[in-house]
């Protein structure tokens, strides 16, 4: 019927059924023809379905091979990038601030194991878990992956290896694997310096891919923050190839990545820690410098930290803890915290007087205890007054009246243009974040904040009150510019690997404006401070045979004394509650005849520079001459192979 | 071979030849079939044994010895005359749609179907077994059902009642492949026995519009298998994994392949069921599309010589029986193929005989045994009756 089909059909023999054709032989009865000729179409059929499967795998395997291939090199090989090692931190002898520690640490792969908590509860009976692991096991269980192991227990002994190594038949799926932590052996000591790390969030992650690595850590803080460029290093590959589950069937290839370069700091790690130990659970904040070269060698603020913990993550409580504490432990108090100069100011506004010319070193001028300005009364610290002074006298003494009127005299553009030069108000390029840059307040910047600058304010800023703010570093770099009579820039890196940093020019002192007698005026009048008789800071005097200090103290009022306080007669700034007590502050340098190390000290709340801060700084400045560390340099002798600390 | 102890009736169902000494007819057999079977079962040994990483013990031996039994049980099935044959369709038929019903019920659950079921200690999967009863029982039914009482579409509501429950049963598993091989399978035989034009275009005519009906009613896993069919690379991990895999390992055997024992992606485990239902992916890779078109030129050789088989049949039961045999065997490779290249939805269907797998095995080389009982009785008349037998 398909080709030639006989549409005769006999209507006659009925029984034979109705269907029934007029070939009615053997063969068609079978339906012999039909069936050949449907076999035929089938077989037919069949070979163009073979024919298509066949040509469909030519393109599978010949045609796109060559790109298949490629894929199934990807699904076979598992390229890994490696986390390279930190770059070392070291202090400028050589003893080691920060590392990487090697850590040994028991994991646990969830596929390789049918009964999980069977697996750490028989870990725990062989290597015992304290409640934080548990908790941290808890959770991790919660958000288990597939092929993500499972930490089980870090920092492992080599008697917890030993055991586990032992008992590893009844620990299936644990396995030992080698990572690195970052180690501060100072822990506390270094911690506003170094700063820390911590695990990488997910932005970190995005702006860089490399820190997915597990392993991988980012600065966080201080100079592992700043320094994150110099510190992370390049991360190694390894090509290993993998099964279908990901399990590591063999290496392939491994290409050792760069770690980080290694910082040698300008801190001398004892200095530090003598530093740290003087100024004891004050709140407070010190910078001893090498005032010839801005070199930092001790930088503390109290209270201080434990870098160590944010490795692994800092539990919310600790967390919590720290930044509700009201004395700011993760805040660097000697570069972030801001405070009026108070009387460590007046050698600034001595030094712009000079330079502008309007005031003489010998023109004397009186002090009658009080200084009347439009219908406000600015008082001295002394009731009685000091009588007619020269500017020795006035810093001497450090006079109030003689600084208002000093100040009245050469106006705030000049004694802002003068701090700057000096380091007071500008913005440092030490190595570390949140460097605060202070306030030299002009009638120009009261103005931009939309409020009127009044005569009296200029009378404030004379004596280191009112809108001036300072850093402590400022502080000390100002000092050191005073001392040398070179303006220095602080820094805290004198060595990148093993040579000395490129860009060390940035940190060459550079000139100051002033001449040297001008500087020699006021330089005696800080020696008067500390060294001649009535001057206000006798506690400071050196203790050291033939070295001199030259100094100057400050007792920056936090809140305004209110006429009826100072008139009741009795008026005592100690009877205040705490934090309503001025800030102490003392600056010095020293050997005078020929200076080579400046100190700033603030106390914070310290009530009075001369009782509070002087003898502190006398301390800091003594333990900084005995030690003499800008003689300690690995620039000069080479790097220290293993230090070990107190005991070089 | 006929002694006494074998009942009157049995000895006389045996004697549909009696000129036929048990030698003649051994010498019958199609010989040249049984050895392409063996080659077959060769290259499966081979492929299992690198499909088990080079352990024999793993899949090659079980599969050898299985095969052992089917080759005596096919053999043994070549003697069995056309009338016994036609006698034992009904009881199989209705014992497959028995254990089709059964594998709903007590159905041991694999992969989110029912399929298998746990008779004395080893699985079958009745599914398998249908698919010969099913040609057995078309083939017995139609043999008395000349090409002129095709044209009678009442004739017609029978069988096609007997290949539509075990589709049904097949696809309530619910197995999506088996059950439209099923459907193929007696749909080929429709076509064979003489349907008429007009009667297939009537039942093809409305297939698209059944096709939006049937895809509406399918289970969330199987349209999903239809998705990934259509775009696998949509969930690479997930239900594309299958096929993504298998492409890639397809291709990554290029020309002449990897070498034996030395496929990436089979030996490490991204091939997913590399022993069974994708075995061709790993002979493909290893073996390159050379020693693909040597397996896929075997399988065809196999087919045609059962066509030939089917053609060369005096009667009309042995032509349909061959033919249904081989339209089983010839679907099972097409399907497979279609679905390790990608070309079909993946569904749970084995390449015969290379595969892993007992009841699929011994299914298949039962049907054997039938398409070689046919041949070696291919010279036999059609019954002079018009009785069912």
């Amino acid at each position: 019927m398909f080709f030639k089909r006989p549409r005769m059909r006999s209507k006659a023999p009925k029984a034979a059924g109705y269907y029934l054709s007029n070939r009615g032989d053997e063969s068609s009865r079978a339906g012999k023809s039909v069936f050949t000729r449907r076999a035929l179409m089938m077989m037919a059929a069949q070979v163009a379905v073979v024919g298509t499967l066949g040509q469909r795998l030519y393109s599978l395997q010949v045609t796109k091979g060559d790109e298949l291939k490629e894929r199934a090199k990807r699904n076979r090989i598992s390229k890994r990038l490696l986390a390279p090692p930190r770059g070392t931190i070291y202090d400028r002898a050589g003893v080691l601030v920060a590392g990487n520690r090697v850590n040994w640490r028991a994991l646990l792969m969830p596929e390789e194991t049918t009964d999980l908590q069977a697996v750490i509860d028989h870990f725990a009976t062989i290597v015992p878990l304290d409640e934080h692991d548990r908790v941290r096991i808890e959770h991790d269980q919660k958000h288990l992956q597939r092929y993500v192991p499972l930490m089980l227990k870090e920092f492992l002994s080599w008697d917890d290896m030993a055991r586990i190594g032992l008992n590893a038949p009844r620990l299936p799926g644990v396995l030992i694997d080698v990572g690195t932590t970052r180690e501060y052996p100072h822990k506390e000591l270094m911690a506003h310096i170094i700063g820390y790390v911590a695990p990488p969030n997910e932005k970190d992650v995005e702006r860089d891919g490399a820190l997915a690595l597990p392993g991988m850590r980012v600065g966080r803080a201080g100079l592992e923050e700043t320094q994150e460029a110099r510190l992370k290093g390049e991360p190694g590959s390894v090509e290993m190839e993998v099964n279908a589950p990901g399990r590591v069937i063999g290496e392939i290839e491994r290409v050792e990545g760069m770690p980080g370069h290694k910082l040698g700091l300008t801190i001398d790690t004892v200095l530090q820690s003598q530093v740290l130990a003087r100024l004891g659970d004050r709140i407070a904040s010190s910078v001893v410098m090498d005032c010839r070269n801005g070199e930092v060698m001790a930088l503390v603020s109290t209270p201080s930290f434990d870098p160590t913990l944010f490795d692994s993550g800092v539990s919310h409580k600790q967390w919590k803890e720290w930044i509700d504490d009201p004395h700011t432990p993760l805040v660097d108090k000697a570069v972030a915290g801001v405070y009026p100069p108070g009387s460590t100011f007046k050698p600034a506004v001595a030094l712009a007087a000079l330079t502008s010319g309007k005031v003489s070193p010998t023109e004397r001028i009186n002090c009658p205890g009080y200084l009347d300005m439009g219908g406000v009364r600015f008082h001295c610290w002394s009731r009685y007054g000091h009588g007619p002074l020269t500017m020795h006298e006035g810093l001497k003494y450090s006079c109030d009246v003689y600084f208002y009127q000093v100040a009245r005299r050469c106006g705030m553009e000049d004694i802002k243009k003068a701090s700057e030069s000096l380091g007071l108000g500008t913005k440092l390029g030490i190595e570390l974040p949140h460097v605060q840059s202070g306030i030299i307040p002009t009638p120009q910047w009261r103005r931009q904040h939309g409020h009127h600058w009044n005569g009296g304010d200029t009378v404030n800023a004379g004596i280191g009150q009112g809108f001036v703010q300072v850093t402590p570093l400022a502080l000390a770099t100002y000092v050191s510019s005073l001392a040398s009579g070179k303006r220095v820039h602080p820094h805290l890196i004198k060595m990148i690997d093993d040579h000395g940093r490129l860009d060390g020019d940035r940190f060459a002192p550079s000139d100051l404006p002033f001449t040297k007698e001008q500087l020699d005026i006021v330089r005696g009048g800080m020696f008067a401070v500390v060294n001649e008789p009535h001057g206000t800071a006798p506690a400071a005097r050196l203790d050291l045979p033939g070295i001199m200090m030259a100094g100057k103290t400050g007792s920056a009022q936090v809140k305004r004394v209110s006429r009826a306080m100072r008139e009741s007669g009795h008026f005592n700034s100690m009877s205040l509650p705490w934090e309503y007590r001025p800030h102490a502050l003392f600056i010095c340098f020293a050997p005078y005849d020929n200076p080579r190390y400046a100190v700033s000290v603030v106390v914070e709340h310290g009530n009075a520079g001369a009782a509070e801060a002087a003898p502190l700084a006398k301390q800091i400045m003594t333990d900084t001459l005995l030690r003499d560390p800008a003689s300690r340099s690995t620039l000069t002798r080479g790097v220290v192979a293993s230090a070990d600390f107190f005991n070089d | 071979m006929v002694n006494a102890t074998i009942p009157k009736t049995m000895r006389r169902l045996l004697r549909s030849e009696p000129d036929l000494h048990i030698f003649s007819r051994l010498l019958r057999i199609n010989w040249v079939f049984v050895l392409l079977i063996c080659l077959l079962a060769g290259v499966g040994y081979i492929a299992l044994y690198s499909a088990g990483g080079g352990n024999a013990r793993l899949y090659a031996e079980p599969q050898a010895i299985r095969f052992g039994f089917g080759l005596i049980m096919m053999i043994c099935l070549a003697f069995f005359p056309p009338r016994l044959l036609r006698y034992l369709s009904v009881p199989l038929y209705g014992l497959s749609i028995v254990l089709l019903t059964l594998v709903l019920k007590i159905g041991h659950v694999g992969k989110g179907a029912e399929r298998w079921i746990n008779l004395g200690g080893f699985q079958f999967q009745p599914s398998e077994f249908a698919k010969i009863a099913l040609v057995l029982m078309l083939a017995t039914w139609f043999q008395r059902v000349s090409r002129q009482e095709m044209g009678n579409p009442l004739r017609l509501i029978i069988p096609a009642l007997l290949t539509l429950l075990p589709v049904m049963l097949v696809l309530k598993e619910p197995n999506l492949g088996t059950a439209t091989i099923i459907g193929l399978l007696g749909a080929s035989l429709f076509f064979a026995a003489g349907m008429r034009w007009w009667q297939i275009a009537v039942i093809v005519a409305p297939l698209p519009f059944l096709g939006k009906f049937v895809y509406a009613h399918l289970h969330d896993y199987q349209k999903a298998r239809i998705e990934t069919f259509l775009n696998p690379e949509q969930d690479p991990l997930g239900a594309g994994y299958n096929i993504i895999q298998s492409k890639i390992a397809l291709g990554s055997g290029g020309m002449w392949g990897e070498g034996y024992l030395h496929g990436s992606q089979g030996q490490l485990n991204f091939l997913p069921e590399k022993q069974t239902d994708f075995i061709f992916t790993m002979i493909g890779e290893e073996w390159g599309y050379i020693g693909s078109l040597v397996v896929i030129g075997l399988l065809m050789l196999i087919v045609l010589n059962g066509m030939f088989m089917a053609l060369r049949c005096r009667n009309r039961f042995g032509k349909l029986l061959a033919l249904g045999i081989t339209m089983d065997f010839f679907l099972y490779c097409a399907v497979n193929l279609s679905m390790v290249m990608g070309a079909i939805p993946v569904g749970g269907v084995p390449l015969p005989l290379i595969s892993y797998g007992g009841s699929a095995m011994l299914t298949m080389m039962f049907g054997f045994g039938l398409l070689l009982s046919t041949w070696v009785h291919r010279d036999d008349p059609d019954p002079e009756t018009k009785g069912f037998f």
